[in-house]
Order: C-alpha cells, then structure tokens, then sequence
C-alpha cells in the first residue's frame, strides 16, 4: 500500500513540476487567438500550431532578437563560472585542508563570512557596485558584470566545496606528497579528480544562479550587453504576448537543460568511494 | 643513509606527545616501533615523513639535517593501517602513480609496475580499481606503491591491523620476503602486536607514552623487558603482575602464597616486589607450592587456547590454557603459579631479575 502511495506522490510532484513547463511549450506554439481560447493543450487537436512566437524572438519577424542577449547570458555566466568555481574551489580546499584564522577568527568563521555575502539583499549592493563599475568604467560591460556575479556566486561554491573536500580523506593528500607532490600538485593530481561530483554540484548551481540573475543584469547593463533574462523582461509591453514570452521562456531555459545533462553523468558517481576502507 | 633522531619531542602546549626520542636508524634493517594505542608510533612515523612538525630536538639523515627538507621532498614511503590508495585509478594506475615523477619513460615506468605487481601477487587485478577489490588485496597495492619508488625510508603504519586474523598471519610471511629487496632503506614497522615484532623486526622499539622505553633485538627485549610497563607490551596476553616478597629465604606472593626463594631469585636482598607472570606459565589447576582459589571474571576462547580471566586475592590474573574449556563468569577455580618463572621488578616497576630460558 506504501508503494502506491508512493508512486502516486512521484507521479503527482512530477506532473506539478512539469506542468509549468509543458504548458509553457505548448503556450509557444500558439496564435494569439489560440491563447485567448483558454486552457488547450494538445496541438492540431484543441489548436493549430504556429512558430509565430519563435519567430518573433529569433529576429525573424522584425518583433525582437534574442539572439545577442542570449550570447551574452552564456558568455557572463560562462565566465562567471568559471572563476567562482576555480577560485571558490581552490579557497574551499585551503579551508578544508590548512588552518587559518586569528585568536577566535578561524576557519569556519572565514567559511560563515564566505556564506554571509549572500545573506545580503542585492538591492543593498546595487548602488555600491552602480558607483564601483562607474569608477571603473566597466558599467554595461561583460567584464563588470562577470565580476559583480563572481563576487555572489564564489561563495556558493566555497560552501559546497568545503564540505566536500571535507569527505576526502587527507591521508590521499599526505600520501601523493609522500609520492613527491608539492601541496599544489597533490590538490590537482589527487584531490581534483575525486572532486568531480563536487565541482559538478557547484558548477551547477553557479550556472543557474548566474543564468538567472535579472537584478544586477537590469541595474548594472544597458544596451550593449543586455543579458537575456532583462530583454525577456523588455518583451512585456503595453499587451502581454503570451505566445511570445512562452517562446521566450523555453529559449532561455535551454541552454541550461544542455548544460545539466552533459554534468550530470558526474553526480552519480561517488568519487572516493574505495579510498580508504 | 643512516636516519637519526636526537632528543626528538613534540608538545602540543599541554601534553608531550613524543618525548626525548634519540635514536639511528640504519638501512638493511626492519626496525619494530611496539606499543599500545597512543604510545606515539604513529606521531613518531609522521614526524618522519614530515607530516608533523617537531618542537623539540633534531633529525639528521645521512648526516644532514632532515627538517628543513618538506614531505615531497624527502625520500619517504608510508603504508598507513587504513588501505589508503586512490580510488579513481585502477591497481597498475596506482603503482603507475609514485614513478610519474621519478624520470622514467612510460614503457620502464609501466614494466617496473607490472614487476612489482606481480611481486605482490596481483597480477590478475591490474585493471581493477581499489573499490574492486578485498582488503588484503587493496593493502597489498598500498605495500607496492609503497616500495615501487626504493624510498630511503619506508613507514609501515600497522599495515595488517584491519585484516583478518588469517589474511594477517599470511601477510606477515610474506612480509620479509618483500622487504628483502629493501636493503638500502630503513625500514619502520609499527605494530601492538608482540608475534608480528618478534617475527619481523631485526631491532624492537618499545614505546609507552611518547617516549622509548626499551629498545634491542625483539627476543632480548621479551626475555629480559626492564619494567613492568615492558613486560606488559611485549606480552600478549599482558603479564600478570602481583605483589611479592622475600624474606629470610622465603619468597611470597601477596602474603599468601610462599615457597623456597627460586634459584634465579638467590641474591636478591630481601624486600618487597613486584612479580609479573607469563599467561601461559601459569596454570589453572592447585599442583605446586604456590596455588590459590580465583573467580573467573571472563573467560575467551582464542584459536585454540582459552583465555581466563580471574579475580585473585593477590590480584588480577590471566591464565593461558591450552585447548578449549568452557568456564562462566564466577566459578572458583585453583591456580598455579610457578615462582622459578617470575620476573622480579621493584616497587618502582624496573627489571631486578628476569628467569631467563
């Protein structure tokens, strides 16, 4: 009887999470007048379908272009990325293998202190990184907004990784210094290749999180380097083109799908299982 | 390439963890680091490697001082308790790993591996990772990454604690014949058990508390342990260690039992002692001078000897029994016990008098 139950609630989550998304999908597809026909679902049944949506998002249809924007969503948050977790990665493995701190300061408060950038409400941090940008000339630049994601994203990471490295045994560490590795190489030779589900976790979120960012993209990027959730947002005028934003929405969340499906083969494996018995 | 401690010590601020350790270490041999959990071998084999930091003293190798060199950069191999090997390369891939840096080409490195391998009789599992195989089989892997790279010194950290009683024997036969080829290393086996050390060690180590306590070649050292705190490390089961006397020619354990003052005794001025007793010279059974009633506390079967645990008068007992005997906790049993096998140690704990053979 659990089992049912059990099914049952899988099956229930599953349609509620997908719901969204299909209804989303099929949104795209639709005229406007098939839209205001009400809830239908099925194509060339309930409607005919219409790539006008995608046409209008895909510079086809002179609506709007996409395209630009989603280019520099992937190189913002591509490169975002890449720093926080390297960076993030590296400053997680000193945390977790070396001692620092001050009298009461120490590892875990300089670990709190990582965690704590996100606390802040990001309105808090607009104007100062407004006037930081401005000062620097980087405002409505790839790089200024890399490096203001960088600054949030860097500490999701650490976060993560921590705890991770803190399940690898050091006894690999101490045994690949044994076998002539500096710390540095030890990390790269036998820690990094048992890290993969770990860097997989954080690249992950720091992909999303980052993809996702329309606060920072509105306030800190104009015209030169709109990002694609802030031009998604440009879409709604004085009508709402459902059909559109639909179309719209599933361009934006397809190069994350991608990208979670090429990473994923790396969560599955427990990487240190078998290192010490 | 003699390794050599002087005065060695480390204080975590409050407690001695090692204390005044002098000692040389010469390559060809297989020196025995013995003591209970936390007596400091382990602390001594990573302060070693350089793993842990000194506070006090010196460590020369070869003449040279050894601290300023890092880990990485000492000619150092460590097989730890745990099977520690790296779990995402396969068992050639694991061997393969200490001769990436060493010079070799590909083709020598891989030959020199797969020699190695099959030394260690794994021949049939160079492509299985360390999760793929049993325990015995991942230690052995450890031992031969361990010697594949010739180090100066080889630590071996109780290698065979978390094996199993027959995998451990097996190993421990093997163990001298891998350790043949180590002829210019120096060569540290830490161990809590006295059978390994007398079957592996050419020089004993006995360590208690950070310091060492005793050190000479392993049968000297069980037949003539100079304290109490000895004779309990090299005896598995520990010594049994009762209050003795000797009076006018008479020498009495816990003022009960009394017999004429054993030969190996004769001399020794009269006072008050310490006697410790093999379990195995002392018998269940009331034959002799020097018999008493117990109450057996525990009683464990070990291979094929019993083990008994008594509450004496004159104190707490082991007896060692050959074969399998069934006792419950409380009966009264008589025990023997044979006064020319006492060792004879003064109120303080040091060795006045051993039986000898």
């Amino acid at each position: 009887m659990s089992r049912i139950f059990k099914y049952a609630f899988i099956i229930f989550w599953t349609l509620f999470v997908l719901a969204p998304l299909s209804w989303a999908l099929v949104t795209s597809f639709k005229t406007p007048a098939a839209v205001n026909q009400g809830a239908t679902f099925i194509p060339w049944v309930q409607f005919d379908p219409t790539l006008d949506g995608w046409q209008d998002i895909l510079g086809i249809s002179g609506y709007a272009n996409l395209i630009p924007n989603m280019i520099n969503s992937m190189i913002i948050t591509f490169f975002a990325s890449l720093i926080s977790v390297t960076l993030g990665g590296l400053a997680a493995y000193g945390l977790s293998r070396f001692r620092y701190g001050w009298k009461y300061y120490g590892n875990s408060d300089i670990i709190f202190f990582f965690i704590a950038q996100r606390i802040l409400p990001p309105v808090v941090l607009a104007i100062p990184f407004f006037l930081l940008l401005k000062n620097l000339q980087l405002l409505d630049t790839h790089l200024g907004l890399i490096l203001v994601l960088t600054s949030g994203l860097m500490p999701i990471v650490v976060w993560l990784m921590v705890d991770f490295f803190n399940q690898i045994p050091r006894e690999i560490d101490e045994m690949a210094m044994l076998e002539g590795c500096n710390p540095f190489q030890a990390f790269r030779k036998a820690i990094l290749p048992l890290s993969k589900p770990g860097i997989a976790i954080s690249a992950i979120f720091a992909v999303i999180f980052g993809w996702n960012d329309l606060f920072f993209a509105l306030v800190l990027t104009f015209t030169k380097v709109k990002t694609l959730p802030a031009a998604v947002v440009a879409l709604n005028g004085t009508v709402t083109p459902f059909w559109t934003l639909a179309a719209s929405a599933i361009f934006s969340i397809l190069p994350l799908l991608g990208f979670v499906f090429v990473v994923e083969r790396y969560l599955a494996k427990g990487g240190f299982s078998g290192a010490v018995r | 390439m003699s390794l050599e401690l002087k005065d060695l010590g480390i204080t975590d601020g409050t407690d001695m963890i090692l204390e005044g350790i002098t000692y040389t270490f010469e390559p060809g041999r297989v020196y025995v680091l013995m003591g209970r959990t936390s007596s400091g071998k382990t602390s001594l084999m990573r302060t070693i490697a350089g793993l842990l930091d000194f506070t006090e003293g010196d460590m020369y190798f070869n003449g040279e001082d050894f601290d300023v060199l890092p880990t990485w950069k000492r000619s150092t191999s460590m097989v730890y308790q745990q099977f520690i090997n790296y779990p995402n390369r396969t068992v050639l891939g694991n061997v393969l790993f200490p001769l990436l840096r060493s010079g070799l080409s590909k083709e020598e490195a891989k030959s020199k591996a797969l020699e190695m391998i099959d030394k260690v009789g794994l021949s049939n599992f160079v492509d299985r990772k360390p999760g793929q195989l049993s325990g015995g089989q991942q230690q052995r892997v450890a031992i031969a990454r361990a010697l594949i790279r010739n180090a100066d010194i080889l630590l071996l950290d109780e290698p065979l604690m978390n094996l199993d009683y027959k995998l451990r024997e097996q190993l421990r036969e093997d163990f001298r014949d891998l350790f043949t080829a180590s002829k210019n290393s120096v060569t540290i086996y830490a161990t809590t058990e006295p059978a390994e050390a007398l079957l592996i060690g050419d020089e004993l180590l006995v360590m208690h508390e950070g310091r060492v306590i005793q050190s000479g070649v392993p049968a000297e050292v069980f037949e003539n342990p100079n304290s109490v705190a000895v004779a309990q490390i090299v005896n598995e089961p520990p010594m049994s260690v009762l209050t003795a006397e000797i009076s006018n020619g008479t020498f009495s354990i816990g003022h009960r039992m009394k017999s004429q003052v054993p030969v190996h005794l004769v001399g020794v001025p009269d006072g008050e002692y310490q006697a410790g007793f093999r379990a195995s010279e002392l018998t269940i059974g009331s034959e002799g001078d020097m018999t008493e009633e117990g109450e057996v506390d525990v009683a464990e079967v070990a291979g094929s000897e019993t083990l008994v645990y008594l509450n004496t008068p004159t104190g707490y007992t082991i007896v060692q029994e050959k074969g399998i005997h069934q006792y419950i906790s409380g009966d009264k049993v008589g025990i023997t016990i044979p006064p020319e096998r006492a060792f004879l140690f003064d109120l303080s704990g040091n060795l006045v008098v051993a039986p000898g053979n």
